[in-house]
């Protein structure tokens, strides 16, 4: 074969590029990520100035707000995981509202109503079997969609569209409408509050661990490289990157344990624990929020499952050509069904963190989620004709509509005003980065 | 017909029939391929050729017929059986993920799998470096997607999968259809090294010249029918297009 591509190290064209692209290049830094960090910094600079200069205060970059706002992000951010499978399979899941809502008042349910009749109110393994329960409700009713889309050969669009009224009517049924409350006290602390934080100790383990297995993959990355023979970074490209991911990994631990408890509480804890508290208060951080942690730990094995495993693998050649899939002996149709339980498993625990930080199950619980979390998972670069997506985007994508919702509240938008400009951010960002995809291409 | 047809057919296709509601795709085919042979399959567009090879490679499930493989009756119910039996398939759609580079294609459905059962991905880079560099050495974009490459770089990441696995059948539909002259050259000196190497190939064309050349037998049919299979050095490449166009084989009619 004769045609010539040259991509030569001698290309002429890349001696004389610039040092911008040297580095990116060196680097191997995802340009699209960039820019939504980008776009996320200029989110949270621009609020936290435009409160300031409007409102007289600034309150956006805060400890207090930021770490809210981690713990706000993480139901949507949870779902929008699994949302990135489906949609690179060039489905749809519109029920995942729905679903964490049937699932939170399963649980609701169980831990209220029924498990404290045969174990006793406050028995250790209230919480556990509540949270198995909701995440096998999901898993359950996902796999039921995926089975009808794979197997009936109903539209993705159709199946949850029905699921969509189906199990927030079946949520209403189960309740008759009622709340349920109070959730157990354990299974309170899944959706953070002061208690539901790991601490100052807690989180310095979080984030030096952290530390530790970025180091460690970047050197067994590099171990990889040399024995296959491939091109190595350069060195101080290697220090760069394992630098600045170690310094947002301690950067956020210091973050995060900078917000001290509210005086209220800590006075309550202090009483409660016989401490007497120094004159001019305690300082007790809150360290990051156990959703938060939960969100790192889904987003962490998402990533390995979509990028290191058969399974992920095959999720983008279905996504990328469905007949080619199936070719290579790749039972799509089962597929389907798995990926549509692990979205519906992913709701499940969504539902978990949202009830356990409402601290009661309700069946309105989730209404319109399932809207942010397709816009979470499509700002964060997935692509609705399938085939591209990834774990990290859509997370970035929730914080990014979460940054918005958070901002606009704190500046005192009303909620008309909200809905207008998240829906203009959708659409906006969707255009851009279909121009950006025209760019590179 | 000495030569290729003493011993046990590589492939022996029996009494084939399949039909999609109530048409007749394929009609009661017979076909036999030998190793080192290739043999070439004519007919118009909807005459059932790549009906009749897709139910060879478990795409599709015949109604009725055998298949023989290496003298043994074969089940190929899946494509994933097929490949146990060691049959490649290069598809006239190139049947490649556009979004995934040329390894990931390359292994779909065989990744190689570390220890933990993770996919190895500098593995599988490193051995379609290797596999690319004996089929296409200009072949550099190992990194970039698929549909990054130009359509003769398509079809060797198609082709390296045949090659990889040691298949013993290859069928081609269309190999050489999107491809340009020196691509298509390539692909025809490929497959005369397949065929040294003892391989059986299928070759599925509209180009009655090319199947000429690169053909050992070809066969022909008409509306699912298999009109006849003729040693290329026995007929002209007139019989063959009277064949395709009247449904007749004029051997018979001489005979």
């Amino acid at each position: 074969m004769t045609d010539t591509t040259n991509t030569d190290e001698q290309d002429p064209a890349q001696a004389e590029e610039g040092a911008i692209m040297r580095f990116m290049r060196a680097t191997e830094l995802d340009t699209r990520l960039l820019g939504m960090v980008a776009a996320l910094l200029l989110i949270w600079v621009g609020f936290h100035f435009f409160g300031y200069f409007k409102n007289g205060f600034a309150a956006f970059l805060t400890p207090r707000n930021l770490w809210n706002l981690s713990v706000q992000t993480s139901s949507i951010g949870i779902m929008a995981t699994g949302m990135v499978l489906v949609i690179v399979t060039r489905h749809i899941d519109l029920s995942v509202g729905s679903v964490l809502g049937f699932s939170a008042i399963v649980m609701g349910v169980l831990q209220v109503n029924i498990l404290p009749e045969y174990l006793g109110l406050g028995h250790p393994l209230i919480w556990i079997i509540a949270v198995i329960a909701g995440i096998l409700v999901g898993a359950l009713v996902g796999s039921l969609h995926g089975f009808l889309i794979a197997y009936g050969g109903i539209p993705a669009f159709i199946v949850t569209l029905g699921g969509l009224l189906v199990w927030r009517g079946m949520a209403f049924l189960i309740a008759r409408g009622e709340t349920i409350s109070p959730v157990d006290s354990t299974f309170a602390l899944l959706g953070g509050g002061p208690y539901g934080a790991i601490g100052a100790v807690g989180s310095w383990i979080v984030g030096l661990g952290a530390c530790a297995i970025i180091i460690f993959l970047a050197w067994r990355g590099r171990a990889n490289r040399r024995l296959h023979g491939f091109k190595l970074r350069p060195m101080w490209a290697e220090y760069f990157m394992t630098g600045l991911a170690c310094a947002v990994a301690i950067g956020a631990t210091l973050l995060v344990n900078s917000y001290p408890w509210p005086k209220g509480i800590v006075r309550r804890y202090a009483a409660a624990n016989d401490i007497t508290v120094p004159e001019g208060g305690l300082f007790i951080s809150h360290g990051f929020a156990i959703p938060v942690l939960i969100l790192l730990a889904v987003g962490v094995l998402m990533t390995i499952l979509m990028t290191r495993t058969r399974f992920g693998r095959y999720v983008f050649a279905i996504g990328g050509n469905p007949e080619a899939a199936k070719l290579a002996g790749i039972n799509t149709e089962w597929m389907t069904v798995k990926i549509f339980a692990l979205m519906g498993g992913l709701a499940g625990l969504s539902a978990v963190v949202a009830s356990a930080r409402l601290g009661s199950a309700t069946n309105a619980l989730g209404t319109l989620d399932e809207l942010y979390v397709i816009a979470a998972a499509v700002i964060g670069g997935t692509s609705l004709s399938g085939g591209i997506g990834t774990i990290y985007g859509a997370i970035l994508g929730a914080l990014v509509m979460q940054s918005l919702q958070t901002g606009m509240v704190l500046i005192g938008f009303d909620a008309a005003m909200q809905q207008v400009v998240v829906g203009t951010v959708l659409v906006l960002a969707v255009y851009l980065d279909n121009k950006y995809r025209g760019a590179t291409k | 017909m000495s030569r290729a047809e003493n011993g046990t057919p590589l492939v022996d296709i029996r009494n084939l029939s399949i039909s999609f509601g109530g048409i007749k795709a394929v009609d009661n085919a017979s076909i036999d391929l030998y190793p080192g042979e290739v043999v070439g399959l004519l007919g118009h567009n909807g005459a059932g050729k790549s009906t009749l090879i897709k139910i060879l490679a478990g795409a599709y499930q015949a109604d009725s017929g055998e298949i023989w493989i290496n003298g043994e009756k074969a089940e190929i119910n899946s494509p994933r059986d097929a490949r146990d039996y060691n049959i490649e398939t290069i598809y006239q759609t190139l049947a490649l993920a556009d979004n995934l580079d040329a390894a990931s294609n390359l292994f779909l459905g065989r990744e190689i799998t570390n220890a933990y059962g993770m996919v190895d991905d500098a593995r599988m880079e490193a051995e379609t470096r290797k596999i690319m560099a004996r089929l296409n050495p200009n072949f550099k974009k190992l990194k970039d997607p698929v549909s990054a490459l130009s359509g003769g770089q398509r079809q060797s990441v198609a082709i390296a999968r045949a090659v990889y696995f040691d298949a013993k059948i290859v069928i081609m539909d269309e190999p050489t259809a999107a491809l340009g002259v020196h691509e298509t050259q390539m692909v025809a000196d490929l497959i005369g090294e397949l065929k040294k190497q003892g391989l059986g190939i299928f070759l599925i064309s509209h180009d009655t010249r090319e199947m000429m050349e690169l053909c050992d037998r070809v066969s022909v049919m008409k509306n699912g029918r298999m009109i006849g299979t003729e040693r290329v050095e026995d007929v002209t490449e007139d019989d063959i297009l009277s064949m395709i166009i009247l449904g007749k084989n004029p051997r018979d009619q001489a005979a």
